[in-house]
């Protein structure tokens, strides 16, 4: 395991510069990468001539991005000429370089004084053109130019969709100091959203990807706001008697569903989105909390009805609930892949709380994916590659991430502060 | 009022507790005594509802000593070693109708925020139960939770845990 550790990091410091571009980004966020896929794609990716022009560039965004998802093995594309047209490719220097695709591009002037990147994407083993990509962009949007670059290349050699070009969120502690950030998917690019000395938790992103729900103890008690990160217009949505906590949004974003205390312990309601009336969903007599709603409208929840917290499964209007979970006597924070089929979780073993997997088609089927302690609130890539998750590392929270089958495993420090509660956001439309 | 009752209970914290807390007083977290507080502090000067309380005007402010009632792991039950703290504070209540409490859970940081929140909430609500059995009226008692989020004690170790595991009986002036 630590030669491994020593290998990528190794690989990070000569080939990628990884945690060294990431610490000249921002001094804030570092990334570190443990482990790799067991099948990767080797894949040459050129200077962009013209990025140059550019204070972050383009192409070293993109290695990066295809290096974390642990699915490519990024092979060194210096000291060969960068062709301009496939027809230019010299396929014997690259499969001299053991790539079995190669990307390049350049960045040319636009006539209204805005970029163009024009990348194409070639098959170096079968000698064809994969696909070739243009974008439009100004010097602010690099990043978001290259996350794009890096989920069209992503797509064509995988099959599935990219995740890059999407937003995470999560909660910074610092001292008596809470922010709530929005980051780009690799943790740079952080935003505060909101600044409290009060604690925040629970954030979860609307499906358009253009709210946030949470919850904020900024008035002494837990209330439930939903909060639209482009024009920071916030409402608060969740005020009723007692606690006001765990928000899920409905699939079609109408709907929340939370946790009340109005009966006295925990149950779970649901409100318009909006705010307003709520309706029960739930009746037990112990604690039903941490609703999550699957794609096809029913929810998943954490409950102790059974003698201990397990996920129990309801119809999205509520009433007669089934259990999910059978193993062990801590089972919690249910949320369910973004095509339905596997449920991550947090469960407990022997003291350490660990994200771990079912097939929801074979329940029996668990993994635990994770080594880490201390685990908290996974939330999956909008893909169902990759999960989100809050640990702890020498006392300190932090993000990581981790592949659904467990092969690849990520870390994500920010300094001097403690990141926790990640949400990681839809695809960008 | 909320941040009146919290400084109050600072103050009566920071009175009864047998060192100088250094969070500011009107933390809410400092609300509530720490646990067997049996030795009384040299009077502080504080920002306070109660500045300068010296020992003795605690002792007659109010004759309870203990203000936390400690939980196992996963439980809200009162155990039986809790429940002549519960009962202390009833009586009191009893005999004055006038005094409002709050009963504030709270868990170890241990696994997921929002399920301790609930678990805090129980923790909260199972107090407020036994008060009002042993004779505590209802209007009397607030349960509230901060779950994980307002720990007592900072450390990572079951120590600190075991501190954590607690509901606040706090009172307003």
């Amino acid at each position: 395991m630590s030669s491994l550790l020593f290998r990528f990091l190794l690989r990070g410091l000569t080939a990628l510069c990884l945690p060294v571009l990431a610490l000249s980004a921002s001094a804030q966020t570092t990334i570190e990468i443990i482990g790799g896929g067991a099948q990767q794609y080797p894949i040459a990716i050129t200077n962009f001539p013209g990025e140059a022009a550019l204070p972050q560039g383009i192409a070293q965004i993109v290695r990066d991005d295809l290096n974390r998802s642990g699915l490519f093995k990024l092979v060194d594309a210096s000291n060969l000429p960068v062709p301009a047209e496939p027809s230019q490719v010299r396929f014997p220097d690259w499969k001299g370089r053991s790539a079995d695709f190669l990307a390049f591009g350049r960045i040319l002037p636009a006539s209204d004084g805005r970029l163009i990147t024009r990348v194409h994407l070639v098959d170096v083993a079968k000698q064809v053109e994969l696909g070739s990509f243009s974008y439009t962009l100004n010097a602010a949007q690099a990043r978001a130019t290259a996350h794009r670059i890096a989920d069209d290349i992503y797509e064509k050699v995988t099959g599935e969709k990219g995740f890059f070009n999407t937003k995470i969120a999560y909660v910074k502690k610092a001292g008596t100091r809470f922010d709530l950030i929005v980051a780009d998917s690799d943790g740079q690019n952080e935003q505060s959203a909101l600044t409290s000395r009060e604690p925040i938790i629970s954030p979860r992103w609307s499906p358009d990807g253009a709210r946030l729900a949470y919850v904020s103890f900024e008035n002494r008690k837990p209330q439930i706001w939903v909060h639209e990160i482009y024009t920071s217009k916030r409402t608060l949505v969740g005020n009723f008697r007692g606690s006001n906590s765990a928000p899920a949004w409905s699939p079609d974003g109408s709907t929340l569903a939370i946790a009340l205390t109005l009966s006295g312990g925990t149950q779970i309601y649901a409100i318009p989105a909006t705010g307003g009336e709520s309706r029960r969903l739930t009746t037990s007599g112990g604690i039903d909390t941490e609703p999550w709603y699957a794609p096809d409208g029913s929810i998943y929840f954490t409950s102790d009805r059974g003698g201990s917290p397990q996920i129990y499964r309801m119809s999205g209007a509520g009433g007669e609930a089934r259990r999910v979970t059978f193993k062990g006597t801590y089972n919690v924070s249910p949320r369910v892949s973004p095509d339905g089929k596997t449920l991550a979780y947090i469960t407990r073993n022997n003291g350490l709380f660990r994200v771990s997997t079912l097939d929801l088609a074979n329940p029996g089927q668990e993994q635990i994916l994770t080594d880490t302690d201390k685990d908290e609130s996974p939330t999956f890539a909008p893909n169902g590659r990759m999960l989100l998750y809050a640990t702890e590392v020498g006392g300190r929270g932090v993000l990581a991430a981790v592949s659904k089958d467990g092969q690849v495993k990520q870390r994500i420090s920010v300094s001097a502060a403690d990141a926790r509660e990640p949400a990681w956001g839809p695809f960008n439309k | 009022m909320k941040i009146q009752l919290a400084l109050a209970v600072a103050a009566l914290a920071l009175a009864a507790c047998s060192s100088t807390p250094t969070q500011p007083a009107a933390e809410i977290k400092e609300a509530g005594a720490n646990p067997p507080a049996t030795q009384v502090a040299p009077p502080a000067a504080t920002p306070g509802a109660i500045p300068n309380v010296n020992p003795a005007a605690v002792e007659t402010f109010n004759p309870l000593k203990e203000f936390s009632v400690y939980f196992e792991v996963d439980k809200y039950d009162v155990a039986d070693t809790q429940i002549s703290v519960v009962r202390g504070h009833a009586n009191y209540l009893q005999k004055n109708p006038s005094k409002r409490a709050s009963v504030q859970g709270n868990t170890d940081e241990r696994g997921s925020r929002e399920y301790n929140l609930s678990l805090g909430q129980k923790r909260a609500e199972g107090v407020k139960k036994l008060l009002v059995t042993m004779g505590a009226k209802d209007a009397q008692i607030e349960a509230v939770s901060f779950g994980e989020e307002k720990p007592k004690a900072p450390g990572h170790d079951e120590a600190a845990w075991a501190q954590n595991r607690r509901s606040d009986i706090t009172y307003a002036p």
